[in-house]
């Protein structure tokens, strides 16, 4: 009998006792005996020089116990926050990477660059404090967006990068791209821009540091997707800690979106201050600290090619990008709209031949890097607003257009123009599931029914494919990451029988401890109660490379598969050991080893005993205990790919739109977790309708961040979306990993905001409009009304 | 927030004494002193809790229409059968303040005195013939708002209670800023037999009146006298969510779905 507990099955999330009843240990609620807090004195310019700060008055205020800046962090030697990513530009050299220091050296570049830091008793004396820090700054000109950044007049964020150019790079076939286009008989065009967004997890940043001056051990208690590389990238290249006097612990964290992979600046400063002032230091963002610090996310300027033949079939698609990096490289940002973007051009399409040039930038903004989809939805978007005016241009449903050029999934393995190799994807089978249930031929009718009270209707399909479970390391260290990206998993049968895995995925809200004990349960045919989940503790797990990218399961998930597999080999030794039988004549299943053609046999309990109890065992051969490491390095990226569905109506006499239907058809390889996917999916979804109708982040020209709260960037409400229709098949699993999954995290984010704008465009077409960028905001839609408006009663 | 100390005063004049302090300010529902406080924008050296004070409390039928004490939170007015009976577009218009935790703490008194130019109440206040009446005197509806976030309350006056009068028909329409949820125009439309009036808030630097269309409702209450009327962009808000253009336009169609939602 199946596990009920086992793979497949819609269990609920264990770790959410915990979490819906206020007992989550999250980093602020930390206490340590004589912790002190801190707080950040920022810069107020978007670019200026620090000619002097002036800490007296703040030293002197109640329960100050300290007030350090960016030169004492010089004199202990502390180094830049290091990129984990290197580009190399068109002509070979490499990007520029300037110094980003914890703590800012003379110079600021973006408002709510770290200036000094106050320690106080309380954080509410070290709030008081920072307020009479006295920083005398000398004002520089700014750049805040990377169109003005690009001006040949504009002001230089770092001196050592001409231009503000950080990489100028490209990929693809340039002249096979200009020889399609040579011969095209359509060419559809498009300009457009993928909006900046803040990432806004739950729970704000925070860190704590200690160090214990009897051993000299640090550790670091911080709220991040990955302990161990914050470990690697702190100790060894800013603070100089080796690992085995560093600890990094990531405990339960709320949310990430991406925010909370990078190695942020805070991080580096309680841990140092912690040794300086031989007291814990504990420091929490406030959400204003938030908006103005966390790495945002997209922000793109794209201008998008494609050329097809006479019966609109895909030749060529040429794209050039300007991407905004901010005013330093966070952590991964330079894979970003590289390798995370113009790799995934070729989308669900056959185009044979596809030439992207991209252009990444420094401006006065917080730095820019993966948020939920990490170039992948910016890719998604591009092609499938291009496909959609491709149909226009030549004639076709937008429907019919996707079907001519979709890979056939008789084509798989199919090699893109850009790199990747998908393993496995039926396209035309994902939009053929997903017609009926919006009834795309009811459409018409719909539409008509909405013109009847004055309102406009509109449907968009959005085709995405993603390139996950991050990543093949041989691959990602030719594309210039500086880390390979496997995964590490321990399984621990203890002498009665129950479990411990240590993985290095971290799970801060994808339900791992669930998932991945169904993984356990499954295989060894115990209860999900014996099985615990570790993560997030460098002391406990031998290595990890933490969660992102839709990567645990497909990666994280494979490691602790094959450290199961190395458990079940030994224990099969031990098995045949007691049954007095040949290893070769034991039979296991469900964890049951038994002896072939006989009723002999042990369940995986009796054998985890004897392990620990070995009072016979051949010690030249079998060595006690039960407890099995794995490293996974995958073979390829995973392709996780669906069709999306939207259907909005808009009023045109305020502009407002609603999402009215929405429909999600996804292709996530095998699942192990129903009720955890489907959430993953409305997670995303709405991720994804809020860029489109309603997140933005906007700098003005002189850098100042204008939607730094809640009462101006717009998060997407539950009453905001529509019951989704979310659908999954099974049929075309990953053939690369021994699970066949390929990741769900991302894919509703990716697909949904391109499903939206598409049923923007189409609801609007009657006025003219071919294209309107994101976030569809009512003021926006009701002036292209407007616009059109006297043209149409003139006709 | 910066330290400060906190009363909590039984009655009207235990509250005016202590409003006597340098810098005091009077707490009400706390919706929008508590941020404020939070992010350090205000550093009062007193804060005067109002919540104690029976005087401010309670819905009650007064001159055919309501008096509704101070410290009445947007909750209670939303789910008073009085109101219901009475003004029902007033108890629609609490119900559509802020989110349910707004609504749970957030007072009338507090709001009007805060004379935020996006706040709902302004517009029933000026449309339902309004009197505030304060510790000291009676204030008429249509002198109360005197600008962005400023009344005639003068230094150390306490609002005590507002009472509305009960109008034939009314109702409110707004458009909320899908950040804030605070309105970028709110319309509130009341008729008293031959008199209608047309207050509009979130869309100027305070709460007005729409003259033009009033008279063109006193002639013909239906949203199509309305046609081809704005209240023009001249002193209209304009920021990242709706310009002058775009707010002179929705008042003319908040104004409109309010005379059809009162019928």
């Amino acid at each position: 009998m199946a596990n009920p507990n086992g793979i497949g099955a819609p269990v609920r999330r264990r770790e959410d006792q915990r979490f819906l009843t206020g007992r989550g240990s999250y980093t602020d609620d930390f206490k340590r005996p004589n912790m002190t807090h801190a707080v950040h004195v920022r810069s107020p310019y978007a670019h200026a020089l620090v000619k002097g700060i002036d800490a007296a008055e703040a030293l002197a205020a109640p329960g100050v116990v300290a007030v350090l800046t960016g030169a004492d962090m010089e004199a202990d030697k502390v180094g830049s926050l290091p990129c984990g990513w290197q580009i190399h530009s068109k002509d070979g050299s490499p990007m520029k990477e300037p110094g980003h220091f914890p703590l800012a050296r003379g110079r600021v570049r973006y408002v709510g660059d770290a200036v000094a830091v106050v320690i106080a008793e309380t954080r509410e004396q070290a709030r008081d404090a920072a307020e009479l820090v006295v920083v005398e700054y000398e004002e520089l000109p700014a750049v805040a967006s990377s169109t003005r950044a690009v001006e040949g007049a504009a002001a230089l964020v770092h001196d050592d990068a001409p231009g503000n150019v950080c990489y100028d790079w490209h990929l693809g076939d340039k002249a096979a791209v200009d020889a399609a286009f040579a011969q095209a008989a359509h060419v559809a065009r498009i300009d457009l821009v993928n909006n900046r967004l803040v990432p806004n997890a739950m729970e704000p940043r925070a860190a704590l540091g200690e160090y214990d001056a009897a051993t000299g051990d640090y550790t670091l208690t911080t709220t991040s997707q990955n302990p161990h590389v914050i470990r690697l990238l702190m100790g060894a290249f800013v603070l100089g800690i080796p690992e085995h006097k560093l600890r990094v612990v990531a405990p339960d964290v709320g949310g990430g979106f991406g925010s909370k992979i990078f190695h942020y600046g805070e991080e580096a400063v309680v841990t140092w201050a912690a040794r300086r002032i031989g007291r814990p230091v504990k420091w929490t963002a406030d959400r204003s600290e938030s908006f103005l610090t966390d790495a945002h996310g997209r922000d793109h300027v794209s201008h998008a090619e494609m050329a097809m033949d006479k019966d609109g079939h895909f030749l060529g698609l040429r794209v050039s990008t300007l991407a905004n990096l901010g005013a330093y490289l966070s952590t991964f940002a330079p894979s970003i709209p590289t390798y995370l973007y113009a790799t995934l051009l070729a989308g669900q399409y056959k185009t044979p031949a596809i030439y992207a040039e991209v252009k990444a930038v420094f401006t006065n903004t917080a730095p820019v890097d993966a948020y939920r989809g990490a170039g992948r939805p910016e890719a998604c978007y591009l092609i499938e607003r291009l496909v959609d005016v491709a149909a226009g241009v030549a004639g076709l449903d937008r429907t019919e257009i996707r079907r001519r050029n979709f890979v056939p999934a008789e084509a798989m393995p199919y090699q893109t123009p850009v790199a990747l190799q998908y393993d496995t994807g039926d396209f035309a089978k994902n939009l053929e599931i997903a017609l009926p249930l919006v009834d795309y031929d009811g459409f018409q009718a719909r539409k008509a029914a909405s013109r009847a009270k004055g309102k406009l209707r509109g449907i968009g399909f959005a085709t995405y494919i993603e390139a996950c479970g991050i990543a093949p390391s041989n691959v990602a260290g030719a594309l210039g990451a500086r880390a390979g990206l496997y995964e590490c998993a321990e399984v621990r049968f203890h002498p009665t029988g129950s479990v411990t895995v240590f993985t290095g995925s971290h799970s801060h809200g994808q339900g791992h401890e669930t998932t991945f004990a169904q993984l356990v349960a499954e295989r060894f045919g115990i209860p999900i109660e014996n099985v615990e989940i570790v993560h997030g503790d460098t002391a406990k797990i031998p290595f990890g490379m933490g969660t992102y990218g839709s990567r645990s399961l497909a990666v994280g998930g494979s490691a602790l598969v094959k450290a199961m597999d190395k458990v079940e080999r030994k224990a099969r030794k031990i098995a045949a050991h007691m049954l007095e039988a040949a290893e070769s004549d034991i039979e296991v299943k469900d964890g049951r080893f038994t002896v072939a053609g006989t009723d002999k046999g042990l369940g995986i309990g009796d054998i985890a005993l004897q392990a620990y109890v070995p009072h016979n065992f051949p010690l030249d051969e079998l060595e006690p205990g039960l407890d099995e490491q794995a490293f996974y390095d995958p073979k390829n990226f995973t392709y996780p790919n669906g069709c999306h569905v939207c259907e909005v109506e808009i009023d045109p006499e305020t502009g407002v739109t609603e999402v009215v239907a929405f429909a999600a058809v996804d292709d996530f390889g095998r699942v192990i977790n129903p009720l955890i996917v489907e959430g993953q999916v409305h997670g995303g979804l709405v991720q994804g309708i809020g860029q489109a109708l309603f997140e933005n982040c906007v700098y003005d020209e002189s850098g100042q961040l204008l939607t730094g709260s809640y009462m101006d960037y717009c998060m997407p409400r539950a009453d905001d979306v529509p019951s989704f229709t979310v659908r999954y098949h099974e049929d075309q699993p990953c053939t690369h990993n021994p699970l066949g999954v390929k990741g769900c995290g991302e894919a509703g984010t990716i697909g949904a905001s391109a499903a939206v704008m598409n049923a923007v465009v189409d609801a609007l077409a009657a006025y003219g409009v071919t294209h309107m960028d994101m976030p569809a905001t009512p003021e926006k839609v009701w002036r292209v009304i407007q616009a059109a408006t006297p043209a149409m009663a003139a006709e | 927030m910066y330290a400060f100390s906190y009363q909590r005063p039984r009655s009207l004049a235990e509250a005016a004494a202590a409003l006597q302090a340098e810098d005091a300010k009077l707490l009400g529902g706390g919706q929008t002193l508590l941020p404020t406080l939070k992010q350090r924008l205000a550093r009062p050296s007193d804060l005067i809790d109002l919540g104690a004070i029976p005087e401010l409390k309670g819905i009650r039928e007064a001159g055919g229409g309501l008096e509704i004490g101070a410290f009445t939170r947007h909750a209670e007015v939303a789910h008073s059968d009085l109101v219901h009976r009475v003004i029902p577009a007033l108890a629609s218009l609490a119900e559509g303040i802020g989110d349910r935790q707004v609504r749970n703490m957030g007072t009338l008194g507090g709001s009007i005195a805060n004379a935020d130019p996006s706040a709902d109440y302004p517009a029933a206040v000026v449309a339902l013939k309004g009197t505030v009446l304060t510790d000291r005197r009676e204030i008429a509806g249509d002198e109360f708002f005197t600008g962005m976030f400023e009344t005639a309350l003068e230094p150390g006056e306490i609002v005590r209670a507002v009472r509305f009068a009960a109008p034939d028909k009314a109702a409110y329409a707004k458009f909320r800023n899908p950040a804030s949820r605070y309105a970028i125009v709110g319309v509130f439309v009341a008729r008293f037999g031959a008199e209608v009036r047309v207050a509009v808030t979130g869309a100027g630097g305070s709460v007005f009146r729409a003259g033009a269309f009033e008279t063109a409702l006193a002639a013909d209450f239906r949203a199509e006298a309305l046609n081809g009327l704005s209240v023009g962009t001249d002193g209209l808000n304009a920021d990242l969510h709706a310009s002058a253009e775009y707010r002179a336009h929705l008042v003319t169609v908040m104004a409109k779905r309010a005379v059809e939602a009162a019928g």
